[in-house]
């Protein structure tokens, strides 16, 4: 039993990492809370089923094509409207916020829900470690996020556009002398985080199915994790997915499942009043509490 | 005959936006007029409107007192995501003392009002120190838990809610005391965010360092603009209760937090009226289109976005602009 939960906890930290990773680059980078990230994840899972059972494609092509589109749509979400009300927080999050309630309504809308929406596991076998059984898409998944979070640290340490991310993070007039222009790199970050959101969703959705409930909770989730990890930290991404991993299957196997969502949200407000930047923010004491 | 243009506040505005010389009917009545016209709508409104959009009129005003509360706390600094906190507390403070106690509607009303007002205070009064985002996250926070908590621990009727509350004496009651008390709160606030009290709120949004610079205790001060916006908020919620004589786990829902939050931000924060002409619009939109069902949703979605990117300001800060604008014939004097 014991064992068998800390493997299962150490998969849904991997789950937890992967859904937040995108919302944390785009909040890190352009300090836009995507509150459409939730849709985003959703329409790039049903993209992927559209392009399976309407268009006939094959499955990686189908993959392909429906990360590109989701990445596309975070670009034009803000081209279009996240530019013209950049830097006031409020309006930015209830446009973004209207604009996932439209998208995920709308495919409510269209019948969307049921149990025949899933995507093909990539591999459908189960392994038994440790005596307790694990399926081969668990495995990949944290595989997956483990090589995924390398590449998104390659990425941002040894190449110029991440480089560019990295300087805008820290300091956006530094940034603008040396050529640097902050609205094309945030449009960059909102798509990389929409298409980051894709990614998730087609390795994770397998799982269960797709359902618009799916993505209010996603973006909950992925809001939870980068608050106790401190907002925009990549690193406390990680250690946040492990914390509320762990403590979601333990109060799982042992407390009752009711209790899940109270403990992680019991975690995420006990870190906002002791530090409400989360365990690897910046701790910047003035601008928190007074 | 030679006529030319004027505009309608020529000679009022004597220094600024808002101070005026008034020294005519014509000029009292530039001023009376957009105030007496919507308390007049408002005292109206139940008399010609059927039995279902009055129910949507109570409605109405009760998400319009919703975001009049979350405008108080804006204005003071705390930008709440949690209206529904304030809103569930007072609604099971009714429900419970109707429930167990029997209590009658008209003492529970305003009991629930300062009781939930007080205990939706204490449990902020710890994160009273948190600023911006950080706050708004503890507000959004504690009511998803609450839910959560009622649904596990199976408090107050769990997941299945209390139900058989006593109603209020009459549907024409119902519709003239949330609507009176709307019009109460709106204009009454308004007076308190002018006075100088107001001005240490507004101040401690400002910029809170110098108002502590001023010698003012910022904490007593926000516990008290807290109070009083959870009061309000309390007060519809246990109103909304004895018109539903039900209240359950739906009332902690996102709606009372979002709903508001966008009928304030339609309508044009920081100025409370902004809030009901957000309130009036956005609530009817809601009601008309569901007769197109699902679909609701999405368009509400695009309205939302559509607002937000068109009319930044809010839409009471736009009229207000173009009222003052109009322009009117007057001759020429040789």
């Amino acid at each position: 039993m014991l064992t068998g939960t800390i493997i299962y906890a150490i998969i849904n930290s991997a789950i937890l990492a992967l859904t937040a990773i995108g919302f944390n680059l785009t909040f890190g980078i352009s300090g836009v809370a995507n509150f459409a990230y939730g849709a985003f994840y959703v329409m790039a899972a049903y993209g992927v089923w559209m392009l399976i059972h309407m268009a006939h494609l094959p499955y990686p092509l189908a993959v392909l094509i429906s990360i590109g589109f989701t990445t596309l749509s975070g670009a034009l979400m803000y081209r279009f409207v996240i530019v013209r009300i950049k830097g006031q927080t409020l309006s930015e999050v209830i446009a973004t916020f209207g604009i996932g309630l439209s998208v995920l309504e709308l495919f409510r809308y269209f019948g969307f829900v049921g149990f025949e929406y899933t995507l093909p596991v990539f591999h459908d076998k189960s392994f038994i470690i440790a005596g307790a059984y694990v399926d081969a898409q668990r495995l990949f998944i944290l595989a997956f996020a483990v090589a995924l979070i390398i590449a998104l640290w390659l990425f941002t340490h040894y190449t110029h556009l991440g480089l560019a991310f990295r300087g805008i993070a820290q300091d956006e007039r530094t940034a603008l002398t040396f050529g640097m222009d902050p609205d094309r790199i945030a449009s960059l970050a909102v798509s990389f985080g929409a298409g980051l959101a894709a990614i998730a969703a087609t390795v994770i959705v397998p799982l269960g199915s797709i359902s618009p409930e799916e993505g209010y909770d996603v973006l909950i989730k992925a809001l939870a994790v980068c608050i106790i990890g401190g907002l925009g930290s990549s690193g406390g991404v990680i250690i946040a997915s492990v914390v509320v991993g762990f403590a979601e299957r333990f109060t799982d196997s042992y407390i009752g499942s009711h209790w899940t969502m109270i403990v992680s949200l019991a975690a995420l407000l006990v870190v906002l009043v002791i530090k409400p930047s989360g365990i690897f923010g910046k701790q910047k004491e003035l601008e928190e509490r007074i | 005959m030679k006529r030319r243009k004027e505009r309608i506040d020529r000679g009022i505005k004597a220094r600024s936006q808002d101070i005026f010389a008034l020294s005519s009917w014509r000029e009292m009545l530039y001023l009376a007029g957009p105030r007496l016209l919507p308390v007049l709508i408002c005292l109206l409104l139940p008399l010609i409107l059927g039995v279902y959009w009055q129910k949507v009129l109570m409605s109405v005003a009760v998400f319009a007192i919703l975001a009049i509360s979350w405008d108080i706390l804006a204005q003071s600094g705390m930008i709440s995501l949690g209206q529904a906190l304030f809103f569930g507390t007072g609604a099971y403070c009714s429900g419970i003392m109707n429930h167990y106690w029997g209590l009658s509607p008209l003492l529970t009303l305003p009991i629930a009002a300062i009781c939930g007002g007080l205990i939706s205070t204490l449990l902020l009064l710890p994160v009273l120190r948190l600023r911006g985002v950080y706050f708004s996250m503890v507000t959004l926070i504690i009511p998803l838990m609450l839910v959560r908590v009622i649904e596990a621990t199976k408090v107050f009727g769990g997941t299945e809610g209390l139900s058989g509350m006593d109603p209020l004496p009459s549907t024409a009651f119902e519709v003239y005391l949330i609507v009176i008390l709307l019009l109460a709160v709106l204009f009454g606030f308004r007076r308190l965010m002018d006075s100088d009290y107001g001005l240490v709120l507004k101040g401690i949004s400002d910029n809170d360092r110098s108002v502590i610079n001023a010698g003012i205790n910022i904490y007593w001060f926000k516990a008290q603009a807290l109070f009083i916006a959870a009061s309000i908020a309390a007060f519809a919620g246990a109103f909304m209760t004895h018109v539903y004589m039900f209240v359950g786990m739906p009332v902690f829902a996102l709606d009372y937090s979002i709903l508001p939050i966008a009928a304030a931000v339609v309508g044009g924060p920081g100025t409370l009226a902004g809030s009901v002409v957000g309130a009036f619009i956005l609530v009817p939109l809601s009601e008309v289109l569901r007769g197109i069902g699902g679909l609701r949703i999405v368009f509400y979605g695009v309205f939302l976005v559509v607002c937000i990117v068109a009319l930044p300001e809010g839409i009471f800060h736009y009229i207000q602009r173009k009222y003052h604008q109009i322009e009117r014939w007057v001759e020429v004097e040789k």
